[in-house]
């Protein structure tokens, strides 16, 4: 088998990781964030509906929800299926939905009420309030929860080929049937690389917002 | 006429009373000090004049004009909360800076955000940031913290912080001047700078309404003085008279024990 042919293959396979982890990241960061909102409502019933979601989301196996979006519309309805891709990234799009919602409401919980007292007696709009004073300060406080939770779902995505999306472990893990091993390793590689580049953006922005403490 | 009358003021929060038919009045260029013990109601008094919190009974009128009266729902419209609280100044306990901006911009951020409200903001755009950039300067001198002006407040003693946060309060050139227990986050040896600023604001006939538990701070530096306890007013006199020889036994007792200490 021609080193070019396997290359190819992994890199196709990695195309494919990249899709799962792009799209669920830029679902599920504003899905989170109407959910915290949901979380943080003073309208009890909402309230109480959103913890259960997210309850059943973070306490059951992310392979479990991507199995039954999968196969679930078929079995209990006779419905016609999502494509496989489709299928991952509503699952994916749910789950991290879910846990985005709690890192956005404790950083959104954790301003002291005093920023907001004092935007008021200041005259300020809530829209001020909001953009001027306490946006940057939650940002602060949310960037190493989510750097850890994105870092996470970057390797989430292997799960993908529980329901046979050919990302990249599941095409490395194919040329085993070949007495190769190495494309496994090689893999791993690409998950490393990627992480580290993460690591290094997350670790500028942190940089970035260290002028001040909250 | 005073340029601050409550009356009648009334607030519970669930079963709990905490102000109960608070009256007072503040004249212009008057200092009032209320006194009491811890969870009197005087933080309560203070969070209703600043509209933070909504008192369930009385009025208060700033210069003769009703600003809140809770038989008329036409007082608390929300737009109208933003424009009326700003007749009044609040420093608060824990100073609430904005830990994101330096001390000059904790100064002039809300004034900038205000004047984008002026009809002629558009046209005189430079001069007016010029002009709320030298306030600014110039409060920040005032309170002795010219040299700290690019500082961040994590980069502030408590003392340094409160006092930006005077200086942010007078930059909105607020009617009434409020403080609420000042200098009980602070170190003991920092307490005498923030006292200094506000002995100076007295000095200068700044109208203010400060609650405080430094006992010999409010007898100098107050005209008048309001005993508080249980939520409703005991004993309200001039300074002097109140502390040299209260009329009621709670206010002598309350002033014995704070003198023992």
């Amino acid at each position: 088998m021609p080193l070019s042919v396997i290359m190819l293959t992994l890199l196709k396979g990695f195309g494919t990781t990249c899709l799962i982890f792009a799209v669920t990241l830029v679902c599920a960061a504003p899905l989170g964030l109407i959910v915290s909102f949901g979380s943080m409502s003073r309208f009890r019933p909402l309230r109480w509906l959103t913890k259960t979601f997210v309850w059943i989301i973070r306490g059951t196996p992310l392979m479990l929800q991507v199995i039954i979006v999968y196969y679930g519309p078929g079995l209990l309805w006779s419905y016609t299926a999502f494509p496989r891709v489709s299928a991952v990234l509503i699952a994916f799009i749910i789950n991290y939905a879910a846990y985005f919602s709690e890192i956005y409401r404790s950083g959104i919980e954790g301003v002291p009420r005093g920023q907001y007292e004092a935007g008021q007696v200041l005259g300020m709009t809530k829209a001020q309030i909001f953009f001027k004073v306490i946006l940057l300060q939650v940002i602060k406080r949310i960037v190493p929860p989510m750097s850890n939770e994105i870092i996470t779902l970057v390797k989430d995505t292997s799960l993908a080929r529980v329901v046979a999306v050919r990302e990249i472990i599941m095409e490395a893990y194919s040329f085993t049937a070949k007495g190769l091993i190495w494309p496994l390793f090689y893999s791993g590689a690409f998950f490393l690389v990627f992480c580290g580049v993460l690591t290094l953006l997350f670790g500028y922005i942190e940089r970035r917002l260290s002028y001040f403490k909250v | 006429m005073s340029i601050l009358e409550v009356s009648n003021l009334s607030k519970n929060f669930g079963v709990s009373e905490v102000l109960k038919d608070v009256g007072f009045s503040v004249e212009r260029g008057e200092a009032l000090a209320i006194i009491g013990a811890s969870g009197s109601g005087k933080t309560t008094l203070l969070r209703c004049l600043n509209f933070l919190e909504i008192p369930d009974g009385g009025s208060i009128r700033v210069g003769g004009e009703i600003i809140f009266d809770a038989n008329d729902p036409e007082t608390l419209r929300e737009s109208e909360i933003r424009r009326k609280r700003l007749h009044f100044g609040l420093v608060f306990q824990s100073f609430n800076l904005f830990p994101q901006y330096t001390a000059i911009r904790n100064i002039s951020l809300p004034c900038e955000l205000l004047a984008k409200e002026r009809p002629d903001y558009k046209e005189r755009r430079r001069e007016i940031l010029a002009d709320t950039e030298k306030t600014a300067r110039a409060l920040l001198e005032r309170v002795g913290l010219s040299d700290k002006a690019g500082f961040y407040p994590h980069q502030l003693s408590g003392g340094q912080q409160q006092r930006v946060a005077i200086a942010r309060a007078l930059a909105l050139d607020p009617d009434i001047l409020c403080f609420d227990e000042p200098t009980s986050a602070l170190d003991p040896e920092l307490t005498g700078e923030v006292l200094k600023v506000i002995r100076g604001l007295a000095d200068k006939n700044t109208t203010m309404v400060i609650v405080t538990h430094e006992m010999q701070f409010a007898r100098e530096v107050s005209d008048m003085t309001l005993f508080i306890d249980g939520g409703a007013v005991i004993e309200y006199g001039p300074s002097e008279e109140l502390f040299s020889s209260p009329r009621e036994e709670r206010t002598r007792r309350f002033l014995e024990r704070y003198s023992n200490e």
